[in-house]
């Protein structure tokens, strides 16, 4: 047992990664000498050389067209966006080629591409620093979205994504990369949970909090706080967003009859509209109440002085509960 | 120029050239080639057998048979020069009118038929033939030859890319940023323009003030404009270029000078768009006439071989033709099919729904 940051966790998953398959490469801003902006890929470079841990110009969709190209050659390249607002300049290679391109061949080219995105908000960030660009790319068919919110997850997450022939949209929530956990780096990979799998990170059995990314944290504090006032909250850690691991989401609601959603993103079409519709079509019978959803305002990500009141806080998950329980 | 002047009625001074439009031999500086009378023939017969399978490729559309088609006509020395410069090893990206260059890769010309019919978005095997698949989105496929190429790189490999894209594309940022990244890191691409003069109905000036071949010195990296419609000149020029890449001597931007004799696709109408005159001048340069001319007069083939070629052309039309009408509609439950390589719960659950949905209605 090791204890890591979620941070560093991500960073000694992708090393083993390269260690592993010689084939594994890292792109992006900064991601060489600096270590990224977040120091991510800290000494990946000094270790793994300049062939594998590549410096590239500044250029989204350039990182993202050239890891395509690289891809195709059989290399399975990691790329890190800096930020959240900056994917959006890749967003045409993502969406139009890295989706669609395994399908166009008819299964013959695979694109084991795995773009890191650092999200969300929480850190006093300028503008585009802070965003929730999930529901873009949830609703791309041939990428596979995942959102790790734990030290554990982020070391195993991203080994799976890079080992994944699919390619894949990989969250990182930003402010909890200083959270730290026990991490077991000598685990057998066989035993991991398989990262399209959701997780019960709190069992209970009144009521079901879906949550993902930054949130998880937040949606855990909010279940023990349930708890005293007498209300015993099962918080489940969604992890994949596409595939979405319905079934696990299905037995749960189920069995405590009320559910809420929590992401930071945009209520308004954002990711919890689709699990609400779901937890709804499969679970009509045994809700108590409508399925909420908690989440941002349906406005661009306000300035840094305003975040608090933006980004759901516990007590904003807390009047949800409430609500499910008034019905 | 002014929208009424015949554009490219001249050819401009620094456009390398090896045989006239009358099929008169010259000599350049720069690139020379020496070619026996039996390779001579052989890109004669290319020439002549894309144009017969683009003309079969409209006349299927005009029935009905294909959603669309991108003409090539008047493109196929850019083509076929460039196309046969090719070593095996080295991968091509094209657009979605490279069918010369298909042909030289050895993709079935009905395979590319495949995805204007709607039976599928491509379907060769990319790595069969190092013929990448189309791309229709213009200018993405830039990168992904850059991309390639470092990993040629990274692979020690002697190999190169070579990517193919249009007037209009040297506009977008991902040609740009191709750009950047092939020169900052000296991959071995050569970027190989096809300026047919029209991006749909935007004239050439829409898209640059200068010369597209002099873009390459503000990257870093050297780009010579050919006469696209010369197949010995687009042989020579882009033979050197894919040497020096592969030898490590990094990008080079070749811009082929030529002209889209048709539309655009067959959904366009270049009669609102340009005058005729335009195409009567370009006539006069014909890929084709120039080397059979060429050939004529050089007694490098005799009437037998031209009629020859000219009835394995229409051989391959009728063959092309009747396998077109053959190709046949994919199942409905193909929609699931090769989203993902692994397998996907999502995909599972939707297949297995439309599955029931379709049942419904047997029996």
């Amino acid at each position: 047992m090791t204890t890591l940051t979620l941070g560093k966790a991500l960073n000694e998953g992708m090393r083993k990664a390269m260690e592993d398959d010689p084939k594994v490469l890292i792109m992006g801003e900064d991601v060489g000498k600096l270590g990224g902006v977040f120091r991510v890929t800290d000494g990946l470079q000094k270790d793994f050389g300049e062939q594998r841990v590549i410096d590239t110009p500044l250029a989204e969709s350039g990182i993202i067209g050239t890891a395509i190209g690289l891809a195709l050659r059989g290399y399975r390249p990691v790329c890190e966006i800096q930020f959240d607002g900056f994917v959006f300049p890749a967003a045409d290679q993502i969406i139009t080629q890295l989706a669609k391109m395994p399908l166009r061949s008819l299964g013959k080219v695979k694109l084991p591409v795995v773009v890191r995105i650092p999200c969300g908000g929480g850190i006093g960030a300028v503008e585009h620093h802070s965003e929730s660009p999930e529901a873009y790319f949830t609703h791309t068919g041939g990428l596979r979205v995942v959102a790790c919110s734990n030290p554990v997850d982020a070391y195993t997450m991203i080994q799976q994504a890079i080992r994944c022939d699919d390619p894949v949209v990989f969250f990182e929530p930003k402010r909890r990369y200083w959270e730290k956990a026990e991490v077991d780096t000598s685990a057998d990979a066989a035993g991991w949970t398989p990262f399209d799998q959701a997780q019960v990170v709190r069992p209970g059995t009144d009521l079901t909090l879906l949550a993902y990314g930054p949130m998880v944290k937040t949606s855990l504090e909010a279940a023990a706080a349930a708890e005293e006032d007498g209300r015993s909250v099962e918080v489940i850690d969604l992890r994949s967003l596409n595939p979405l691991d319905i079934e696990r989401v299905e037995e749960s609601v189920r069995r405590t009859g009320r559910c809420v959603v929590v992401h930071e993103a945009p209520v308004y079409n954002g990711f919890g509209a689709e699990v609400a519709a779901r937890v709804t079509e499969r679970c009509f019978y045994n809700l108590e109440a409508p399925v909420l959803r908690v989440g941002g305002p349906s406005t661009p990500y306000p300035p840094s002085k305003l975040e608090d009141h933006y980004l759901p806080d516990l007590d904003r998950v807390l009047d949800a509960v409430d609500r499910a329980f008034a019905f | 120029m002014t929208a009424e002047a015949p554009r490219g009625a001249e050819a401009p001074p620094e456009l390398v050239q090896l045989l006239t439009p009358e099929g008169e031999r010259v000599e350049h500086p720069d690139y020379d080639i020496d070619l026996t009378p039996e390779e001579i023939r052989g890109l004669y017969r290319d020439l002549v057998l894309v144009r017969r399978v683009d003309l079969e490729a409209v006349a299927l559309q005009r029935q009905g048979e294909l959603g669309l088609w991108a003409s090539l006509l008047g493109q196929e020395a850019a083509q076929i020069g460039s196309g046969r410069a090719l070593a095996e090893t080295d991968m091509a990206f094209p657009t979605y009118r490279e069918h010369g260059v298909a042909w030289c890769r050895g993709v079935d010309p009905v395979n590319l038929l495949g995805l204007f019919r709607g039976v599928n978005h491509g379907g060769w095997d990319p790595a069969e033939h190092n013929f990448h698949l189309y791309t229709i989105v213009i200018g993405s496929q830039t990168l992904h030859a850059v991309g390639y190429a470092m990993g040629i790189q990274r692979d020690s490999a002697e190999a190169a890319t070579i990517v193919y894209f249009g007037d209009g594309a040297t506009s977008q940022g991902d040609v740009n940023e191709s750009f950047i990244w092939a020169s900052v890191f000296n991959a071995p691409v050569v970027f190989f323009c096809q300026n047919n003069q029209w991006a749909i109905s935007e004239p050439l000036e829409k898209q640059s003030r200068i010369p597209l071949y002099r873009r390459a010195s503000g990257f870093g990296f050297p780009g010579v404009r050919v006469d696209g419609n010369d197949v010995f000149a687009c042989l020579a020029v882009t033979r050197k270029a894919l040497a020096d890449a592969r030898s490590g001597q990094g990008p080079v931007l070749i811009e082929a000078f030529t002209y889209r004799m048709g539309a655009h696709t067959t959904s366009d109408d270049p009669t609102r768009y340009r005058v005729a005159s335009e195409l009567e001048a370009w006539k006069l340069k014909d890929p084709i006439e120039r080397v059979r001319a060429y050939m004529f007069k050089n007694q490098i083939a005799d009437q037998d071989f031209f009629d020859a070629v000219d009835a394995e052309a229409d051989e391959l039309g009728r063959d092309v033709r009747k396998r077109c009408l053959e190709l046949p509609d994919p199942g409905p439950l193909a929609i699931f099919d090769h989203v993902y390589a692994e397998p996907h719960r999502l995909m599972d659950e939707e297949r297995a729904q439309f599955a029931a949905y379709l049942e419904g209605f047997e029996g």
